[in-house]
C-alpha cells in the first residue's frame, strides 16, 4: 500500500498525438504554414470576389455572399468539430478531444455571429430590413445561443475532466436537437432563398460566382484550422499552468 | 419508484417547495403582459396563446434548478445512485413528479388566465391541449440542464441558457397549433402531433442524458 | 461473503488519491480506515459504494449468499456519508419511511429503529427541527430500517456525544455479530471485536 499524493496522473497515451507535448510541437510547426496558406487564399478569394461582374438581380451586394456563405459553413463545421470532440471525450476518452471541442466553441460562436451580421447587411438591400424572422436566420440565432450557453458551461465547471463530460453530453443532445430546431423554424416561416450550392444535382449558381465562393470557403476553412490549433494550444497551456498551481498549492500544505 | 414520486410531490407541495411559486410566477407573467402591450382586447387575444406558452416555459424552468440540486446537497443523490433501479428511471420519475406539480397545474389554470387575456373557448381548449402534451418536454429537457449544472452555485441561470434554445421547437409548434386551431385553413393536428412527438422523444433522451451527466458529475 | 479490493487506484479530478490498494474484509469483520485529512478515506468509501469511477484494479464481493443473486457491490451496501440524506421539511417518520420503501428489504420497523438510536417518540418531528447529533442518529436509523450486509460509514460519529457513540458502537457490533461487514473511516476508537485497522499514509502499515 503506497500513497503518493504528489503524482499528477498523466493522460493515457492512445496515439502519438495524445501526448500534449508532441501535439504542441506539431502545432508550432504547422501554424506558420497554415497562416500563410490562409493569407494567400484570402488574397486570391477576395481579389476574385471583387473582380466578378455584378449580379443582374442583386447588383454589387452579391459580393457579401463571399463572406457570408463561408462563415455559415464554418459555423456549422465548428459544431461538427465539437460533436466529434464530444464523441472523443465520451467514447474514446481521448485527452485532446475536450480541448478540441472546447477550442471550437468560441470560434463557432464567432463564425455564427459573422454569418448573422453579414446576413443582416445583405438582407438590408435585399429585403429592405436588417432582420427578418426567416428560417435560417432564426436557426442561426438559436445556434449562437447554444454556442454561448456551452461556453458558459465550460467556464463554470472548473475541473477540466468534469466540464469535458458535462459539455459533451449537452453538445450531443444539442446536435440531435439541431435538425428538430431547423425543421421547426422552417415550419415557423420561410422567406429566405433556398440553398443554391448544396442543392442536389448541378449547382444553379454560375461558375463566375462559384469559384470565388469556393476559394473563400477554403480560406475560411484554413482560418478556422489555424485559429483552432492556436486555441487548442492556449487551452493546453492553461491546463498545464493550472496543474502547476495545484501542485504548488499542495507543496505549501505540506 | 412510487416512493420517490410520492416524496418529490410531497416536498414540492410543502411550503417552500416551489410548486405554488411557479403558479404565482405564471400569474405574474400573464398579468404583466397587458401592461406591456396595452389593454387592447383584440391584440391581447391574438397573442394570448403565445403569452400562456412563454409563461409556462419560464415557470417550468423556475423550479428545475432544484430538481437534483437538493438531493445532491443533502446526500440523497448518492443513495439514489447506489440503488438497483437504473438512474435514468429515477430521473424519469423525478421529471414526472416535477411535471405533476408544475406543468399540469399550469395547464389546468389556463381557462382562468385565458379569460384575463380575452381568449375565446376554442383557443383556450387548444392552449390547454398543447400545454398538456408540451409541458412534459420542458421537464425532460430541463432534467439534462439540471443534471449538468447540479454542483454549480448559481446553476439556474446557466440551466435556462442551455435549455431555452432546446425548447424552441416546442414553443413554435405549441403556439402554432393554438393559432392553427382558430385560423381556418391551417390544420390543428400536425403541429399538435409534432409537440407530442417531441415530448415523447425527450421523455426517453432527456432522462438517459441526465442520468449519464449525473454519474459523470460525481466526485 | 467477503469484500475484496485488488490493486485499487482512484483518481479524483486530476489527482491520484491512492493507488495499488488491496484488502479484504470477510463477514463479521470490520475494517477501520484511518489517516490524516485528505489521505483518501472518504474517497475509498465512495469508490466502494460505486460513487467514484475506479481508475485501476477492482473491488468486488465474493461468496455472496444466494439470496443476493448477482447484485452489484453498491446494491449490497449502506453508505452513510458526511450528509444525512434527509429532507428537513419532512418528518422523521416520513424520511425513514421513504428510505425504507426506496431501499427495499425492510429490516427493523421505524419505531424500533428509532428506539435503537435512542430517539423513540420523535417520529412526527420535522427533521429540520432536530439538533446536529439527533440528525446523525436519524441517519444511523436509516441503516437499520432496510437490510444491507455491508455498511460503509464515513465519520459515522461526527456530531455524536459520548453516550451516543457507545450506543452506536453497540449497533455496529450487533451488525457484525449478524455476519455483516463494516468498512468505516473514523478517528474514534469504537471498541469493536474482529477489527482490522488500516492506516493511510504509512506504507505497509496494515496491522491487526
Amino acid at each position: 500500500m503506497s500513497i503518493d499524493t504528489n503524482t499528477i496522473v498523466a493522460p493515457k497515451g492512445l496515439t502519438a498525438l495524445a501526448n500534449p507535448t508532441r501535439f504542441l510541437a506539431l502545432v508550432k510547426m504547422l501554424v506558420p504554414w497554415l497562416a500563410v496558406i490562409t493569407v494567400v487564399l484570402f488574397g486570391i478569394g477576395l481579389w476574385m470576389g471583387f473582380s466578378v461582374a455584378d449580379d443582374y438581380q442583386q447588383g454589387r451586394t452579391v459580393r457579401i455572399m463571399f463572406v457570408h456563405v463561408p462563415a455559415v459553413w464554418l459555423a456549422m463545421g465548428a459544431y461538427m468539430t465539437m460533436v466529434s470532440g464530444a464523441l472523443g471525450v465520451l467514447v474514446w476518452r481521448h485527452p485532446l478531444a475536450d480541448v478540441a471541442a472546447r477550442a471550437a466553441a468560441p470560434l463557432g460562436a464567432g463564425f455564427t455571429f459573422l454569418g448573422l451580421v453579414t446576413g443582416s447587411i445583405w438582407g438590408r438591400p435585399m429585403w429592405g430590413t436588417w432582420w427578418v424572422w426567416d428560417a435560417r436566420l432564426t436557426s442561426f440565432l438559436v445556434l449562437l445561443i447554444i454556442y454561448l450557453g456551452l461556453m458558459a458551461l465550460w467556464n463554470s465547471i472548473e475541473e477540466p475532466a468534469k466540464s469535458a463530460r458535462m459539455a459533451a453530453v449537452v453538445v450531443l443532445v444539442g446536435a440531435i436537437n439541431i435538425p428538430i430546431i431547423k425543421f421547426s423554424v422552417e415550419w415557423f416561416t420561410t422567406l429566405h432563398q433556398s440553398a443554391s450550392v448544396t442543392r442536389l444535382g448541378a449547382p444553379t449558381m454560375s461558375a463566375e460566382f462559384l469559384y470565388p465562393l469556393l476559394i473563400m470557403g477554403l480560406a475560411f476553412l484554413f482560418l478556422f484550422l489555424t485559429l483552432h490549433l492556436m486555441a487548442m494550444r492556449n487551452e493546453i497551456l492553461r491546463r498545464q499552468i493550472r496543474s502547476l498551481q495545484r501542485r504548488a498549492a499542495r507543496e505549501v500544505l505540506k | 419508484m412510487i416512493a420517490l414520486l410520492k416524496r418529490d410531490i410531497r416536498l414540492a407541495l410543502r411550503s417552500g417547495g416551489g410548486a405554488a411559486t411557479a403558479l404565482l410566477f405564471y400569474l405574474a407573467v400573464v398579468v404583466a403582459m397587458p401592461f406591456a402591450v396595452g389593454p387592447n382586447q383584440e391584440l391581447l387575444s391574438t397573442i394570448g396563446g403565445a403569452t400562456l406558452w412563454i409563461g409556462a416555459l419560464l415557470a417550468g424552468l423556475l423550479g428545475l434548478e432544484r430538481l437534483f440540486q437538493a438531493d445532491f446537497d443533502d446526500g440523497s443523490l448518492d443513495q439514489m445512485m447506489m440503488s438497483p433501479v437504473p438512474l435514468a428511471g429515477q430521473v424519469f420519475v423525478k421529471c414526472a413528479a416535477h411535471w405533476l406539480v408544475t406543468g399540469l397545474p399550469l395547464t389546468l389554470v389556463v381557462p382562468v388566465f385565458g379569460i384575463f387575456l380575452g381568449m375565446d373557448s376554442i383557443t383556450i381548449q387548444a392552449a390547454m391541449a398543447t400545454l398538456l402534451v408540451g409541458t412534459p418536454a420542458i421537464s425532460f429537457i430541463g432534467a439534462l440542464g439540471a443534471a449538468v449544472t447540479v454542483s454549480l452555485p448559481r446553476g439556474g441561470l446557466l440551466l435556462s441558457v442551455l435549455v431555452l434554445p432546446l425548447c424552441i421547437p416546442i414553443l413554435i409548434f405549441g403556439v402554432g397549433a393554438i393559432r392553427a386551431a382558430v385560423t381556418e385553413p391551417d390544420p390543428f393536428l400536425p403541429p399538435f402531433l409534432l409537440v407530442s412527438a417531441i415530448s415523447l422523444f425527450f421523455a426517453v433522451l432527456g432522462p438517459l442524458a441526465a442520468a449519464f451527466a449525473l454519474r459523470q458529475g460525481m466526485d | 461473503m467477503k469484500v475484496v479490493a485488488e490493486n485499487l487506484s482512484v483518481v479524483r479530478g486530476e489527482d491520484l488519491i491512492f493507488s495499488d490498494l488491496s484488502f479484504d474484509v470477510s463477514k463479521g469483520k470490520a475494517l477501520i480506515v484511518r489517516g490524516p485529512n485528505g489521505a483518501g478515506k472518504s474517497t475509498l468509501l465512495r469508490a466502494i459504494a460505486g460513487l467514484l469511477p475506479i481508475e485501476g484494479g477492482q473491488i468486488k464481493v465474493e461468496d455472496a449468499a444466494p439470496e443476493f443473486g448477482d447484485a452489484r457491490l453498491a446494491e449490497l451496501c449502506h453508505y452513510l456519508g458526511p450528509d444525512n440524506a434527509m429532507k428537513s421539511s419532512m418528518s422523521v417518520e416520513e424520511n425513514l419511511q421513504f428510505w425504507q420503501e426506496f431501499a427495499g428489504q425492510p429490516h427493523f420497523d421505524i419505531d424500533e429503529a428509532l428506539d435503537m438510536v435512542g430517539l423513540g417518540g420523535l417520529e412526527a418531528i420535522p427533521f429540520g427541527h432536530l439538533s446536529t447529533g439527533q440528525r446523525r442518529r436519524i441517519s444511523i436509523a436509516r441503516l437499520l430500517v432496510s437490510y444491507r450486509p455491508i455498511w460503509l460509514l464515513d465519520e459515522p460519529t461526527s456530531g455524536l456525544d459520548t453516550a451516543s457513540e457507545i450506543q452506536f458502537a453497540g449497533l455496529m457490533q450487533a451488525h457484525l455479530d449478524d455476519e455483516g461487514i463494516i468498512i468505516a473511516a473514523t478517528h474514534i476508537p469504537l471498541g469493536l471485536k474482529g477489527v482490522t485497522e488500516f492506516v493511510f499514509g504509512e506504507s505497509g502499515s496494515e496491522h491487526e
